[in-house]
């Protein structure tokens, strides 16, 4: 008898608990960035015009040999503008190339944009259709990704770049990559 | 509090998409339509994450619809399809996940719950009707005095 009257209160503590956990978890700000399916895989093949140079096409295959750094920016995206700064900075050390990956741009914007705020990147390859960005799973800019040298994407990360983000996640990153060699 | 954990729900994303104004899409026939709205209905906006591919209006929702219809033109099926763009954005593209180990909760929870609640009902009805005879004979006892 007395056990059946405590049943009520042990279920409404245990959807009480159940809740709370679905509060707590929502906290977290990362809840809504993808894991990209990418990571450990080798970095989608592409062929892409270079932004610079009228007629050259970059592929996939002549960045392999040494890690890189791919970041997706465009004109239109008002986070690249503020995560310019820091990838310039992180661009100067020179630690890895920095790419850049113009998606769904004007020509003459990119061209701007870059002129206006100073080009960061070794090289910029342009996707003005978004086929390829479709391919490395890109949904929004900024999104960075790091490849190793033998072309296996090991890291990603998805919004504006911090000093904050390179220090604690992508510096570690290469660090393995480049004790693995 | 309320109004603050509204605001930063509503809070535009740090990311950014694409403005420039893409083309409609057009279909050769009424069957091709009807086969793509059923399939973009079951995938969902990556950007936007709690609409379908169908509804959103995102620029990369754009490109995923032109995409899944060319796919489909190349005459792929609609598992095909999912897997293509799972490939890519991961298993989160699915509105329907597939059945597998780490969705089994998902997918058979709620008749596990089900099966337990039952389980709980009849254990209780047991125990009462076997309560409920002794005080029964205890009245009838009761009813000699």
């Amino acid at each position: 008898m007395n056990k059946s009257r405590w049943l009520p209160l042990a279920v409404f503590a245990a959807l009480a608990v159940l809740l709370a956990a679905g509060v707590w978890l929502s906290r977290n700000p990362d809840r809504e960035k993808l894991p990209s399916p990418l990571i450990g895989k080798p970095a989608p093949a592409f062929s892409l015009p270079v932004l610079h140079e009228a007629g050259r096409l970059l592929t996939s295959q002549e960045l392999r040999g040494a890690p890189y750094l791919l970041n997706v920016w465009g004109s239109w995206c008002p986070a690249c503008r503020d995560e310019h700064p820091v990838l310039t900075r992180f661009a100067e050390t020179k630690r890895l190339r920095v790419i850049g990956f113009n998606w769904k741009d004007e020509h003459a914007d990119a061209l701007r944009w870059l002129e206006q705020y100073g080009n960061p990147y070794v090289v910029v390859v342009a996707d003005y259709d978004g086929k390829s960005a479709i391919d490395w799973g890109i949904y929004g800019a900024p999104e960075t990704f790091l490849v190793d040298g033998r072309g296996i994407v090991r890291w990603k990360f998805v919004g504006p770049l911090t000093d904050k983000v390179i220090a604690n996640e992508l510096l570690p990153e290469l660090s393995k990559i480049e004790k693995a060699r | 509090m309320l109004s603050l954990s509204l605001a930063l729900t509503l809070a535009p994303p740090a990311q950014a998409q694409p403005a420039n104004d893409p083309a409609p899409l057009s279909f050769t026939d009424s069957g091709e339509e009807r086969r793509f709205h059923a399939l973009v209905a079951e995938l969902r906006c990556v950007m936007c994450q709690n609409q379908s591919l169908a509804d959103s209006n995102a620029q990369i929702a754009h490109d995923l619809r032109r995409e899944v219809l060319a796919l489909m033109r190349q005459g792929k099926s609609d598992g095909e399809i999912k897997d293509f763009l799972v490939a890519r954005y991961g298993e989160f593209v699915l509105y329907r996940p597939q059945v597998e180990s780490k969705t089994w909760l998902l997918w058979f929870g709620p008749a596990l719950l089900l099966l337990a609640g039952g389980f709980a009902v009849a254990r209780i009805v047991h125990a009462r009707s076997a309560t409920a005879r002794p005080a029964d004979t205890r009245i009838d006892e009761e009813q000699e005095w």
